[in-house]
């Protein structure tokens, strides 16, 4: 519905650009276009060069070589505030707002010329109106859902009239429910005449919402199209270049013994606006994939925080593991008893960056792959498991002496992932365990997921993504402000139920703008 | 145009190694340009600084005394240091040390045992522990910061020191100077080469230099203590206790500290004075970081500020130098040091301002 006219120059045209980092070509002669009011995807994987090229669009990176057209002439974008002179706006997937101020002092700090405060209010309350995203002004930061959280960063964008809006990656902190309302929001948009490069490598939103998408992989533009002619099947092709692999699943419903059980666990969070944890309880049988799903930031870090010992429970028996208390236990101690356990977080809390991938092995894996000899680090062994985790996840890598913060954000997560799963862990727990990995990798760590489950341990998986959930999961529960809910049964379990926990005491807004919320999330 | 100081994508190791050389060759070429500014002659200056103290074997062995301490604390406090903490009481701890091995030396003053010895590094080592216990206890307990805990105390050692060299301690046949007795033969060190000053005790300070380093490097303790400094939620993750390392790591730099006060006062000192040192507790801190906390590292950094120590009172004699040349000399190795440091992490880039580009 909203076609480029043909007589009228396209709103943004790249040509040829290209860009060069140590090691990696992230752009290669990358030529797309995008027409005034049209809804652009920017389709690919994580690595495929879609967040090189919008920041270089945004001014935030210079290209190398190749052109860009605004309006039809030739423009450099030398910096983020050229680019929203010419009424470029960007939504950034990390928002960047401080969390003691309110929405409006920090829409001001955003802008390069706030003006007055008052007025500025008035406005921010008229465009959060005009365009669906409710915001009160005077609000603490601190106090708002992701979901609000984003709609800041949007209407700081749209309070300086873009003719261009970049979205990247946008729904990844969003319940169902809010990810509808954003669709609404952009088609508003869309219809006034903006244009809006969506960045994603979500296909079903990607059909749902996008008048055309140009698909990017391994830097270069491998495809043109238009959403709504192909299937979900036909983009991931293009935009992974082979079949995809399905996971096989097991048979469900044969779970043997419960292997971890918590009961009533209370715990106050160590940072000033973390997230309480509140009553938890959850039993995962030998066998059994249990999922909990939830918004970014409701608890999730501390949950796993108090299944590893990190922080310890109250008491012993609040957390059992295959009968035995282990409440107050050390978190190396519950690791000899086999639970293993994946962070959110890589850099820092899962590996060390400035350590080697096999000092990155003994970290965790001295615990029960026999890595010491009284105090000492034996070697030999610890490079063979490191390079077993290189192998069997395929790891890109230099080697297993590379550092873990020169690793690439995936392959850096398969490392730690697959560190955990070949401890042959009893109970595995595993946060957002395919983060930034590509479709193959990820198709491998649910596999392995998968094996590590029929072989008899308890797996919890921690995720954001909903799909994925779906996929792997025997039953899930969805964690809101540090409550869980009770466990569903995956295969019952409909979107919307899902989605309405999610959105949990955030639930004021949760109803869809617009009919038909019920996307199929299948893949 | 404008300055724009921006980290490196890749920092080079090889070059990390390197600047410490860098900054001593800056040094020197500065102390150069320096000297024949102020109207020395430059190459005396220079030649009586840097060359003439290695030219014989009295300046040498002199070096190994003065590296000694500064080592052996040196590599105790680079433990702590790769761990986040900030022991800055090694001056203290050595002073304790130091009274808790003079005070064992004292009792049994005129026995020959040979257990006499091994008995006042015992008593020095647990002294320094015990010192250095204070701020880590209230580090761990209550959340003191270290810094400040370990270098008041520091203060209070050293007065508590000349409390018992003018009262308990006091040499009863010493005419009422602040001294203790000396001490007798069987709680001296020996001395290596007949006619100096070098001691035993400069033997053990590369011995226990090599055994932090293979502690560090080989070990799950050293690990730890790398990993809890370069990222404590991972030691949490993998089970280490950030509490413990704390504890291990005041512990072992408030012992070595103890062990250089015992070779101190056993060694060159011979008895208890109300100085026993000349600020080698701190400066033992450059000579950890100048050595990249690395305990073979710390064997050059300490040889060369003991050489700082010994060109500078050698060129206020041959070349009539002012005294404070050696603090200035200490001070533009740090300079240099911590600037190139700087420089191999950063890059200083030109760029132009970029006008208002209005459409």
């Amino acid at each position: 519905m909203n076609d480029p006219v043909s007589t009228t120059p396209a709103r943004l045209e790249v040509q040829g650009v290209t860009k060069q980092f140590p090691g990696v070509l992230a752009n290669d002669h990358v030529d797309f276009a995008v027409a005034p009011g049209e809804i652009h995807a920017l389709l690919g994987e994580n690595g495929a060069g879609k967040s090189t090229l919008v920041k270089m669009i945004y001014g935030v990176l210079h290209p190398d070589e190749g052109q860009i057209f605004w309006n039809g002439e030739q423009v450099s974008v030398a910096d983020p505030r050229a680019a929203r002179q010419f009424g470029i706006g960007m939504v950034f997937q990390h928002f960047s707002l401080f969390e003691a101020m309110t929405v409006l002092e920090n829409i001001a700090l955003g802008m390069d010329e706030p003006g007055d405060m008052r007025e500025l209010a008035d406005r921010v309350t008229e465009v959060s109106r005009a365009y669906g995203l409710p915001l009160e002004p005077h609000r603490n930061v601190y106090t708002l859902s992701v979901g609000e959280r984003q709609r800041i960063e949007i209407v700081r964008c749209l309070l300086q009239n873009p003719k261009l809006l970049i979205m990247d990656e946008p729904t990844s902190v969003l319940t169902p429910q809010e990810v509808e309302r954003l669709f609404e929001t952009l088609r508003q948009l869309a219809s006034e005449g903006v244009s809006i490069l969506y960045i994603s490598h979500k296909l079903h939103e990607i059909k749902a919402l996008c008048d055309h998408a140009t698909i990017l992989r391994g830097g270069k533009v491998v495809a043109e199209c238009d959403p709504d002619a192909e299937t979900a099947q036909t983009m991931a092709q293009l935009m992974i270049g082979e079949e995809l692999k399905t996971v096989s699943r097991r048979a469900g419903g044969n779970f043997g013994e419960p292997r971890l059980v918590v009961e009533g666990l209370h715990m106050a969070s160590e940072e000033i606006h973390g997230v309480d944890l509140r009553n938890i309880a959850l039993e995962v049988r030998a066998g059994e994939i249990f999922g909990i799903a939830g918004v970014a930031g409701n608890g999730q870090n501390e949950l796993l925080i108090a299944l590893s010992g990190e922080r310890l429970a109250h008491h012993a028996e609040i957390i059992r593991i295959d009968d035995q208390p282990v409440g107050r236990m050390s978190a190396g101690a519950r690791r000899r008893l086999g639970v293993c356990c994946v962070p959110e977080e890589r850099n820092g809390h899962g590996a060390v960056p400035a350590m080697s991938l096999i000092e990155n092995a003994v970290l965790s894996g001295h615990h029960r792959m026999e890595l010491l000899n009284s105090i000492f680090i034996k070697g030999a062994e610890a490079r063979r498991f490191a390079e077993k985790v290189v192998a069997d996840f395929d790891v890109r890598t230099p080697g297993a002496e590379a550092s873990a913060g020169s690793l690439s954000g995936g392959n850096l997560q398969k490392f730690i992932v697959g560190r955990e799963i070949l401890q042959n862990p009893g109970v595995l727990i595993v946060s957002q365990p395919t983060w930034g990995v590509d479709a193959g990798a990820a198709a491998t760590i649910h596999q392995a997921l998968n094996d590590l489950a029929s072989e008899g341990a308890a797996v919890v998986v921690i995720s954001q993504d909903l799909d994925e959930l779906l996929a792997i999961t025997d039953r899930l529960a969805v964690i809101n402000v540090g409550v869980l809910s009770n466990a569903l049964v995956t295969a019952e379990a409909s979107v919307e139920e899902i989605g309405l926990l999610m959105g949990g005491v955030h639930g004021l807004d949760a109803h869809p703008a617009a009919q038909g919320g019920g996307e199929t999330h299948a893949a | 145009m404008q300055l724009k100081i921006e980290p490196r994508r890749e920092i080079s190791r090889n070059l990390l190694y390197l600047t410490p050389f860098l900054a001593v060759l800056l040094t020197v070429v500065t102390g150069f340009v320096l000297f024949m500014l102020m109207g020395y002659d430059p190459f005396a200056a220079i030649y009586h600084f840097f060359v003439s103290p290695l030219l014989s074997l009295y300046g040498l062995s002199e070096l190994m005394v003065k590296a000694a301490p500064l080592i052996i604390i040196g590599v105790g406090l680079a433990i702590g240091f790769r761990a986040n903490v900030w022991n800055i009481g090694a001056e203290g701890q050595l002073t304790i040390g130091a009274i808790a091995s003079g005070a064992v030396a004292l009792a049994f003053w005129g026995d020959t045992g040979l257990w006499v010895l091994p008995l006042m590094c015992i008593a020095g080592v647990l002294g320094g522990m015990l010192y250095a216990s204070i701020p880590a206890f209230l580090k761990t307990r209550f959340g003191v910061n270290e810094i400040l805990t370990s270098l008041m105390l520091t203060y209070v050692a050293t007065l508590f020191l000349s409390t018992l060299v003018y009262g308990p301690l006091k040499d009863p046949a010493g005419f009422n100077f602040p001294q203790s007795r000396m001490f007798t033969d069987a709680a001296l060190l020996g001395v290596v080469f007949d006619g100096t000053r070098m001691h035993t005790g400069t033997i053990f300070a590369l011995l226990i230099a090599v055994a932090v380093w293979v502690l560090m490097t080989f070990t799950i303790i050293g690990f730890q203590v790398r990993v809890v400094g370069q990222a404590p939620a991972a030691a949490r993750f993998a089970g280490f206790s950030r509490n413990t390392i704390i504890w291990f790591g005041l512990l072992v730099s408030g012992g070595l500290a103890g062990l250089a006060g015992t070779f101190e006062v056993a060694g060159p000192i011979g008895q208890l004075i109300p100085v026993i040192t000349p600020g080698y507790g701190f400066t033992a801190i450059i000579v950890a970081f100048l050595g990249r906390l690395h305990p073979l590292g710390i064997i050059l950094s300490g040889f060369l500020m003991a050489l700082s120590y010994i060109g500078g009172e050698n060129a206020q004699v041959e070349v009539g130098l002012p005294q404070a040349v050696t603090g200035v000399f200490q001070g533009l190795l740090l300079f240099f040091l911590l600037a190139s440091d700087f420089l191999v992490r950063y890059r200083v880039r030109v760029v132009r301002l970029v006008t208002e580009t209005a459409s």
